[in-house]
């Protein structure tokens, strides 16, 4: 029998390859008041034989734009197009209003690898705050952007940036050939790459710490079971098919414990597997729903959602075990806790009149602040800076991804009509 | 081996009779190749209309309806009884309260009688699927689908059935039985299926 389910459900595993999918598109929701504004020249490229894949200026712009902290100047506006710092004309710049300006050009060395040069220039000061040259092959040519755009945003706001970070997502397709994709992305919605399609459902993807493996549920076998993939070979393996439930994994910061909900035992409860020596521990022992663990920073606690009190609220435990503190008491409906990365905030999803919502609790001042205005909203998770919440939403048929930033003031939606994405996770900063 | 879908009466009726000595892997995957749940629903209505003579025809002395009166039960086989359109076992649903695993009384009566029906034929097995309504989040769901599944279980259990006989599967808000996001739905979807298998 399970031979034959197997055979039904052919699983197709892509190797991450460089060919890009179908991309999100990328639509501003939330207000700007406030932002800081910049221009971007559109980058020399004259020099260039053949057409660079990839706008640059624009990929920077629109990462700029997304992060609610700049508002980037229509480039049909722009009174110049410089493309070196001596060639610019501050007044110019500073009568459009303008703080900031960034000019750069490309080089192509030899076919196929260029050299980006950028300088960021402050209008007002009238100097260079910042200037770079980097190397770039075709194929990663958007993420050499994406880091423009991070170096820039750390010049300006002293925060990094996580706009060169992937994100992962499930993609649920009625029509398609397989009904569930799991990709993988980068932030603004590009480079989609399949990780793994099935028939059947795929859950919670969660990233290992060194953004290399993912690890999710898979309903391959017609029930929900823990696998590790590797992205760049695509080689996975099964860790928990416990009889019952198998769900939730999360990875502990150190990358050796994946957290994981089984009910193998009875009611669904929290537990932690040595991912070396497939060591078990079981963490919560409560005749009540246990689920959604997510690891503090510092490896010694699990926030996890829990509805021992009656309904889903969020607790904490140690790893080694002890008693769970209550950490959510405002609504009747509070789940699928994402830490962010300085531990002082958590996002989740917050219910309240029928209305779910994302929320964020600051743990210093225990203050709750509703972060959305939908009503079908869940799968909050932090950008590895800290600074944004990517999340889904359902409207219509289908669920979209959006990212609004910590303050609730920059909303932005990834949008692409060809299905219902859900479960998104923002990846960790890129290993170097 | 053979799979009973409360959805599939017309597959039932096309696939018993045959393939009794076939091997358990064809017969699988002839059921799962069979059309996507929403045109079972409507063949089925179709088949309705063409009365219920395709129904019989693979079954040896199966009939519905008016037959069961007539038949004292307890010479009915599994198959035979699982083929019943009408009574308790022939509902195969159990709903519940948004976020909640508790079964109404009627609900328990429903599944005592399958849970003696279960532990007096052996050759039975039972796949309880649970799920819930899209409302809050996945993961909660899919723990809150697996507590309904569990909650009919232990109902199951306690008439006689046996663990062996019994596995649970929580599919959380993955795979709704009716679409929308209006409260009729919501009602809809948050359910234990019973899916049963005649050895």
């Amino acid at each position: 029998m399970k031979r034959s389910i197997i055979c039904l459900f052919v699983m197709f595993l892509w190797a991450i390859s460089t060919a890009g999918r179908a991309a999100l598109t990328i639509e501003i929701t939330g207000g700007t008041e406030g932002a800081l504004p910049i221009a971007v020249v559109p980058f020399d490229v004259s020099k260039l034989a053949s057409k660079l894949p990839a706008d640059l200026a624009q990929i920077v712009s629109s990462d700029l734009n997304r992060s609610g902290v700049l508002k980037v100047m229509d480039r049909g506006a722009l009174p110049a197009s410089p493309h070196y710092s001596n060639q610019v004309k501050y007044q110019q710049w500073r009568g459009a209003g303008q703080d900031y300006l960034v000019v750069g050009r490309v080089r192509e060395d030899s076919p196929g690898i260029y050299t980006i040069e950028f300088q960021l220039l402050d209008v007002l000061k009238q100097k260079q705050l910042l200037g770079r040259s980097m190397k770039a092959k075709k194929r990663n040519l958007r993420s050499r952007a994406h880091q423009i755009s991070d170096f820039i945003y750390q010049q300006i706001t002293g925060i990094r940036g996580a706009f060169n970070t992937r994100i992962a997502y499930v993609r649920a397709q009625k029509n398609a050939a397989r009904k569930y994709v799991l990709q993988v992305a980068d932030t603004d919605g590009f480079n989609a790459q399949n990780v793994l399609e099935s028939d059947e459902p795929i859950m919670s993807p969660s990233w290992s710490p060194d953004g290399k493996s993912l690890a999710y549920v898979s309903f391959e076998n017609r029930r929900p079971e823990i696998y590790i993939q590797q992205l760049a070979t695509a080689r996975r393996s099964k860790v928990s098919g416990f009889s019952g439930l198998n769900s939730a994994p999360s990875w502990s910061p150190d990358g050796k414990f994946l957290a994981l909900v089984l009910s193998k035992d009875g009611s669904p409860d929290v537990y932690t597997l040595n991912t070396a020596t497939k060591r078990l521990k079981r963490l919560t022992k409560h005749r009540a729903i246990d689920t959604e663990p997510v690891w503090t920073q510092d490896g010694r606690s699990i926030i996890f959602t829990s509805d021992r009190s009656g309904s889903p609220q969020l607790y904490q435990i140690n790893v080694a075990g002890g008693r769970a503190k209550r950490l959510t008491f405002e609504g009747k409906y509070n789940s699928a806790a994402s830490l962010s990365p300085d531990g002082k905030y958590i996002a989740m999803v917050h219910g309240e009149r029928g209305q779910y919502k994302i929320a964020q609790l600051d743990r210093e001042t225990g203050n709750l602040t509703v972060l959305t205005d939908s009503s079908l909203d869940e799968s909050p998770s932090f950008s590895p800076n800290g600074r944004m919440v990517l999340y889904a939403s359902t409207r219509g048929s289908n669920g979209f991804l959006y990212a609004v930033s910590i303050d609730g003031r920059a909303k932005h939606k990834l949008s692409d009509q060809a299905g219902d994405i859900r479960e998104p996770v923002w990846g960790p900063f890129e290993s170097k | 081996m053979k799979r009973f879908d409360f959805l599939k009466p017309w597959l039932l009726a096309g696939f018993l009779g045959i393939f009794v000595t076939a091997c358990a892997t064809t017969q699988e995957e002839i059921l799962e190749d069979g059309p996507p749940p929403e045109d079972q629903t409507q063949m089925d209505g179709g088949m309705a209309t063409d009365g219920t003579g395709a129904d019989a025809s693979g079954i040896d002395g199966g009939d519905d309806g008016a037959a069961t009166a007539i038949v004292d039960e307890s010479m009915m086989s599994a198959v035979e009884l699982l083929e019943q359109t009408e009574g308790a076992l022939s509902n195969r649903t159990i709903y519940f309260e948004f976020d909640s695993a508790k079964l109404t009384s009627e609900s328990i009566a429903i599944l005592e009688t399958h849970g003696s029906f279960i532990a007096g034929n052996g050759e039975v097995t039972v796949r309880l699927e649970g799920h819930a309504d899209e409302r809050g989040s996945r993961e909660y769901n899919i723990a809150l689908g697996d507590r309904r599944a569990q909650s009919v279980r232990r109902v199951l259990l306690f008439q006689g059935a046996s663990t062996d006989q019994l596995e649970t599967v929580s599919y959380g808000e993955e795979q709704p039985a009716m679409s929308g996001h209006t409260e009729e739905a919501w009602a809809k979807n948050r359910r234990v299926e019973l899916i049963y298998t005649v050895n």
